[in-house]
């Protein structure tokens, strides 16, 4: 791959979800294949696609799908349906990330979001997408295990038999 | 046969808290006959309760009513401590040190320090080993009397190599509260991980399902739950009468007692002593040195993480599965005061390295750092803080939590001594790991604090503390200081053992009083 060219997934979060609206109220967001959808109901949709590339943005895991991420983004939506202290923060987060450039924030280059993340790092919308992207990306069972974090094992006995002491590579001396 | 005592039952020794302090105390109590009622502010969990779980069980067990922390203290989370029956016991890693000889008596080895209050304790190693002995078979610690040591884990087995090369000696897998054979109707270890997410079979001892049950088959004891002491009640002469608690339901009850002893920890010790200010003790109870909310220590802590150049796993087995000790004795010679023990500590998931490698980092590179997950090794620094005047516990002035009580304001602010100290310990830990090819090493801040220690300390002189080497109060006789409140200066290890072999020995002497009735 060039060093200049978007690679599959930056093209992929940058521009290829697709948002349908719904006759009765709210929004879809679909993955680009239709393998998974969003459907926010405290945030519009235009917000839902920022926040989840924001949490792409933040800690980004080319091995991971963007369902990870949407995941990230269900958990906000569903706090945010009972927290309007919370709404507000997040419709003032994107419209100021929208409105740094003068184009919509997600349409930017990935270096330019990273560039206008970096200004709003000290402001609470910034640390309350950062936590919550924490807890719900590297919260996710199925990602942990993934890099390596084993989860509950007393169901398994523990690791008295499965290698808590099974470490290879130390030298002898 | 657990019982029930009345409200009005005046001959009842009440028993504020009940973790490692609380909890001992009660059982010990108990155990000689003494009637019992234990107020524990948080619920009473089964043991079924505890899951390999840390956000959950963060939920379940910590302190998690208004604190406000300031200086360099988190602001929000000053303590991470526990709200539950068991209190901390249900959450520590099980480390069991007994304190230094030199620890007693810092004011006399370490001299006068500038911007330090140090002072000697008024017991010397030596009358407490009788009761060290007596906590470390009650506890059931690995590497004393003859019980085996734990095996240890990968991360303890990183942490022993790197030892080796830097020429440290004094290296093991600890002094534990944590079963290796059965014990004491407790299981041996499965090395299941999350110690302190409270252990999911018991193999650590915890007040939880060891001192309070066993308290219960005495007949002498009752534990009472959800119960939040707001305050100490006295009668004409200042001897206190009881407590007002507020129930499960917010409804404020009076408990009648004849001794009030207090376990609360470091924080709600004080509190709790300064909410009961009245016209006879104006500056809160049992307060007429001034020192009630004082002297607060947490020990200088840091943790070091390190990238290695294969696997760890560092999550598999027990969290504090080993120590370095060469460094925690007293030695000016490195620039600094008293010493600090290494430790072994694990990462708490990918969110808890995510959160703490590095505070506020993000982007592709810090991902990197993460995916790295299964190759961090890790360690915990802890060492002797210095006491001063200036760091402690205070009211708000105005905020009140849902009981009308003050909220606590923490405040704390290193000594010069402990910033020196956590420098020195970054670089031996960072150097461990170097000298086994880390490919990273980062160096984490202090948690927010669960070794807190001495807002109401020991004292020869009434002046100088709040109680007497007994934790009985200088002011106020039939009032008792029984957690890590009491102590006089923090030394560098670990506080649970410490607590445990002043309840017991604050029980003896208690209970030597009310049989032959001196109280």
């Amino acid at each position: 791959m060039k060093a200049n060219a978007p690679n599959r997934r930056e093209f992929l979060y940058s521009t290829g979800f697709i948002v349908a609206g719904l006759a009765t109220s709210g929004s879809v967001i679909f993955a680009p294949d239709y393998s998974w959808a969003l459907s926010p109901t405290a945030i519009d949709a235009h917000s839902a696609q920022t926040l989840l590339v924001m949490a792409r943005q933040l800690f980004p895991h080319d091995r991971l799908g963007d369902q990870y991420y949407a995941a990230v983004v269900d958990a906000v939506d569903k706090q945010a349906a009972s927290d309007a202290a919370l709404r507000k923060l997040l419709a003032d987060g994107v419209a100021r990330l929208d409105a740094e450039r003068g184009i919509r924030w997600v349409e930017l280059s990935n270096g330019a979001r990273s560039a206008v993340l970096k200004t709003v790092e000290a402001s609470e919308f910034f640390s309350t997408m950062r936590t919550a992207t924490i807890n719900n990306l590297y919260g996710n069972p199925l990602v942990c295990r993934f890099f390596g974090f084993e989860g509950s094992s007393v169901e398994h006995g523990g690791y008295i038999d499965r290698g808590f002491d099974d470490i290879g590579w130390l030298p002898n001396s | 046969m657990a019982k029930a005592f009345d409200l009005k039952d005046d001959s009842v020794v009440v028993v504020v808290g009940s973790g490692a302090g609380g909890g001992t105390l009660s059982n010990e109590l108990a155990q000689r006959g003494i009637n019992v009622v234990c107020l524990e502010a948080g619920p009473r969990l089964d043991i079924t309760n505890i899951v390999n779980d840390n956000a959950t069980m963060f939920g379940r067990l910590s302190w998690l009513d208004k604190r406000i922390g300031t200086g360099d203290l988190n602001a929000s989370l000053p303590l991470w401590v526990c709200k539950t029956v068991g209190g901390t016991t249900v959450h520590w890693a099980g480390a069991s040190l007994r304190f230094q000889e030199h620890e007693f008596r810092t004011r006399t080895v370490y001299g006068n320090i500038a911007g330090a209050n140090l002072l000697d304790w008024p017991i010397t190693l030596q009358e407490l080993e009788p009761f060290y002995t007596r906590a470390e078979d009650k506890l059931g610690v690995t590497g004393t009397h003859n019980i085996p040591r734990l095996p240890g884990n990968n991360n303890f087995k990183v942490m022993a190599a790197g030892a080796k090369r830097v020429g440290y000696t004094q290296v093991h897998t600890g002094n534990m509260a944590i079963n290796a054979e059965a014990r004491d109707g407790r299981p041996a270890c499965r090395q299941i991980g999350f110690c302190m997410s409270g252990c999911a079979i018991g193999a650590k001892w915890s007040t939880l399902y060891s001192e309070i049950p066993k308290a219960e088959s005495t007949g002498h004891f009752e534990i009472r739950p959800d119960s939040m002491v707001v305050k100490i009640k006295h009668d004409a002469s200042g001897k206190v009468t009881g407590v007002v608690y507020a129930d499960k339901t917010g409804t404020l009850q009076e408990q009648k007692a004849r001794v009030v002893c207090v376990a609360g920890n470091s924080v709600e010790t004080p509190r709790l002593l300064l909410n009961s200010e009245t016209s006879k003790f104006p500056k809160g109870l049992a307060n007429s040195s001034g020192q009630v909310g004082r002297n607060y220590m947490r020990h200088m802590t840091g943790t070091v993480y390190a990238i290695m150049p294969g696997r760890v796993n560092f999550d598999r087995g027990t969290q504090m599965a080993g120590i370095i000790k060469d460094e925690s004795r007293h030695d000016a010679s490195r620039g600094f005061a008293g010493g600090y023990e290494m430790e072994t500590l694990p990462g708490f998931g990918l969110a808890g390295v995510a959160s703490n490698t590095i505070a506020g980092a993000w982007g592709p590179q810090y991902a990197k750092v993460i995916e790295m997950y299964d190759h961090f090794a890790g360690m915990w620094l802890v060492g002797e803080d210095l006491p001063q005047s200036g760091n402690g516990v205070t009211l708000h002035a105005t905020e009140k939590d849902k009981n009308g009580m003050p909220v606590p304001v923490v405040h704390f602010k290193d000594h010069a001594n402990d910033t020196a100290m956590r420098n020195h310990a970054y670089k031996a830990g960072t150097a461990v790991y170097q000298s086994l090819g880390a490919t990273q090493v980062f160096e984490l801040p202090p948690f927010p604090s669960t070794h807190n220690m001495g807002t109401c300390r020991q004292s020869e002189k009434a002046q100088d503390g709040v109680c007497n080497k007994y934790g009985q109060a200088h002011d106020v006789a039939n009032l008792f200081i029984s957690d890590g409140s009491q102590f006089t200066t923090g030394g560098a290890e670990n506080p649970t053992l410490t607590i445990v072999a002043l309840a017991i020995r604050q029980a003896e002497y208690l209970a030597n009083q009310l049989n032959r009735k001196e109280m």
